[in-house]
């Protein structure tokens, strides 16, 4: 039966067939599979569809729900929408570790129960690294490693917890729970690792830059907003992550007005926008979790549109600085276009897809009467215009002539911008196509004459603020400091450290055998070397010829020795 | 019209550039103005005063800007910091 296949499996087996196939097929399937994907998406009812018994454990590997089907739906979409604007460019590997990586998103949301999580879990964990390596480079490995330390770290946290969880409970059922205890608290911790909460915020803007322009446009979508509707199912209405949720929004537009690399500047507003998700969450009221759910939905595309932008200016100049582009508009139209949709998009500007999703987060906040979370809110707003709206494509299309005048991205790469930009405009100007999925029934007019005139004021002063203050973002060839400084420098100062303590006690030691073994040298030396002098004369007693009749004497001597002890 | 600015793209020309200014500014100033007729419902009293969507969002960035400078002078280091930190011993 048809609807029995799981989503997942369709994007894994067409992950293997990319690497057997060629030419028109393989493209067949790249852009066939997600296709098929979304198809059996929709085909799962609510409800538990699938179960079986492991090690005792009722383990449910497919439960589908309106906000299962929602997120998978994003995933599969974005699986098709990076295929598109990969598939000519990518290496065979990455695309089908990206493919993977994607099976493992989609295979997370319809997970029912604990043991099927994680392993769809750590199955992303295993190939966002590889797309990670697949940038190729020195740093890209590097970038990679502490990646994938950082990912297996909290699928360890993640672990334990679920174990905790399972043995006080007794059951594996993915459903609501309150950090309450040290169980709980472990899988909050692992799951936040994963939506790059502070303080390990740094895994993210460390390695997606690193990918190659088209590996990172993958990298955006998945990691980040599998956490957050991983925190959706298992914490809603979690107090903490209020305040998580409004550091990671303050965090991400700190970073992102000091960084020079444009694509790590959209990586920081992963960041940035994650904290609005996660605040949502925190909330936890019906609007909150539809809010949460449908900013994770525009989010996907429009970050993703915006990293598709700046990977295809990458893949046509080889240059990824503020400092190196500027001026590309003339000859990358299309890709500038696409480029400032995205802009707009993730800024909330009115008939964008981030108006008509993040205002419901500002909304449920208000509705709670959370004052200050709502003026953080709205300074965040007016922040990510600032950072992102702006300064992105400011700096790479405008600001001044970089004398570069590189061709239009290629045709594959277009067209997908164009899908993601025809995106973020539909959601923005018809809203109720995506209310109409959200978890929770909507009663939500995202158009008011009031609010869209607010909104229009905060983000146009923020403009005028921008290019007020340009003299003080003047982009410099630096790199800001993280909490990764204090495991890439001090804990390697501290590793050496060590290794300097070894090595001294070694050698301390060395010195004191080497000395011993001297002496006894020495001692040794003055019965069996055998060291010759000029006139051939043998030093050692025990290294001189003896005669064969002094030879037998000691041997009956010996034997003599030998029978007295024996018979005594 | 020079040489120089014939080669140059219209949209970087120092009049056209004066003239979005010009067009900037006017649009603001019509953000605020309509305020006088499409009422703000704020939701908690404040945020409905007059242009209060304005002076929030430019004092937000213009805060923003100079934390983030301040916080520049301590975080900022050369690009191959890292390099530098764990390759010279």
């Amino acid at each position: 039966m048809i609807e029995l296949i799981p989503p997942a499996y369709i994007l894994i087996a067409a992950a293997i067939l990319i690497g057997l196939t060629r030419g028109y097929l393989r493209t067949a399937i790249v852009l066939g599979a997600p296709l098929l994907t979304l198809v059996a998406i929709w085909l799962i009812p609510d409800g538990v569809v699938t179960t079986f018994s492991f090690l005792g454990y009722q383990i449910e590997p497919l439960e589908g729900s309106p906000l299962r089907r929602l997120f998978a739906t994003i995933f599969a979409l974005m699986a098709f929408g990076g295929g598109l604007y990969a598939f000519r460019q990518a290496h065979w590997y990455e695309l089908a570790a990206a493919y993977a990586y994607a099976a493992g998103a989609v295979g997370v949301s319809f997970a029912g129960d604990l043991i099927t999580f994680f392993v769809y879990w750590e199955f992303m964990a295993l190939f966002s690294t590889i797309v990670v390596w697949c940038g190729g480079t020195s740093s890209a490995r590097a970038a990679g490693i502490r990646y994938a330390i950082m990912h297996l770290l909290g699928g360890i946290i993640l672990k334990v917890g679920i174990l905790g969880v399972v043995i006080s409970t007794g059951s594996v059922d993915v459903r609501p729970m309150l950090a309450t205890d040290f169980s709980t608290w472990m899988i909050l911790i692992g799951l936040l690792i994963n939506a790059a909460a502070p303080p390990v915020s740094a895994w993210l803007s460390d390695a997606y830059p690193e990918a190659s322009p088209t590996g990172s446009v993958f990298l955006s979508a998945f990691t980040t907003k599998t956490a957050v509707l991983a925190l959706i199912m298992l914490f809603p209405g979690e107090p903490i992550l209020i305040g998580v949720g409004l550091y990671m929004v303050v965090y991400g537009i700190i970073y992102a007005l000091l960084e020079n690399d444009a694509r790590r500047i959209l990586a920081y507003s992963i960041i940035n926008q994650v904290g609005f998700m996660v605040c949502a969450v925190g909330i936890g009221t019906q609007m909150a979790l539809n809010g949460a759910a449908a900013h994770a939905f525009a989010h996907i595309i429009y970050k993703a549109l915006l990293f598709m932008s700046a990977g295809a200016v990458i893949y046509r100049t080889g240059k990824g600085k503020c400092t190196e582009l500027g001026g590309l508009f003339r000859t990358m139209p299309l890709t500038a276009a696409c480029g400032i949709i995205g802009a707009l998009a993730i800024s909330g500007f009115p008939l964008t897809s981030g108006f008509t999703t993040k205002t419901m987060i500002s909304q449920a906040a208000a509705d709670q009467s959370l004052v200050t979370v709502y003026f953080l809110l709205a300074a965040a707003s007016a922040g990510v215009f600032l950072h992102a709206g702006i300064k992105f494509p400011w700096f790479v299309f405008f600001q001044r002539d970089s004398g570069l005048r590189p061709k239009d991205a290629p045709w594959n790469m277009s067209a997908a911008m164009v899908l993601f930009s025809l995106l973020c405009l539909l959601i923005g100007i018809f809203p109720q196509l995506l209310y109409n999925f959200l978890p929770y029934p909507v009663e939500y007019q995202a158009y008011k004459a009031g609010k869209v005139l607010f909104y229009l004021q905060l983000l146009l002063f923020s403009g005028l603020a921008f290019f007020l203050l340009l003299p003080l973002m003047r982009r410099t060839l630096t790199i800001s400091l993280d909490t990764d400084w204090l495991w890439r420098v001090v804990l390697n100062r501290v590793a050496d450290a060590g290794y300097e303590a070894l090595a001294t006690t070694g050698s301390i030691m060395e010195t004191g055998v080497s000395k011993a073994l001297a002496g006894f040298h020495e001692i040794t030396g003055r019965y069996f070397r055998p060291k010759q002098k000029e006139d051939r004369e043998q030093q050692g007693i025990f290294a001189q010829t003896w005669s064969i009749g002094a030879t037998a004497l000691w041997i009956a001597v010996l034997l003599t020795g030998y029978m007295l002890v024996y018979f005594i | 019209m020079s040489d120089q600015q014939k080669e140059e793209h219209w949209l970087v020309r120092p009049d056209t550039i004066r003239l979005l200014w010009k067009v900037f500014i006017a649009i603001l100033a019509l953000t605020v103005l309509a305020q006088l007729v499409i009422g703000v419902k704020g939701y908690f009293g404040v945020d409905g005063w007059f242009g209060f969507g304005a002076a929030f969002g430019f004092l937000s960035c213009l805060i923003m800007v100079v934390v983030a400078k301040g916080l520049g002078f301590v975080l900022k280091r050369d690009e191959d910091y890292y390099r530098e930190q764990t390759c010279d011993d």
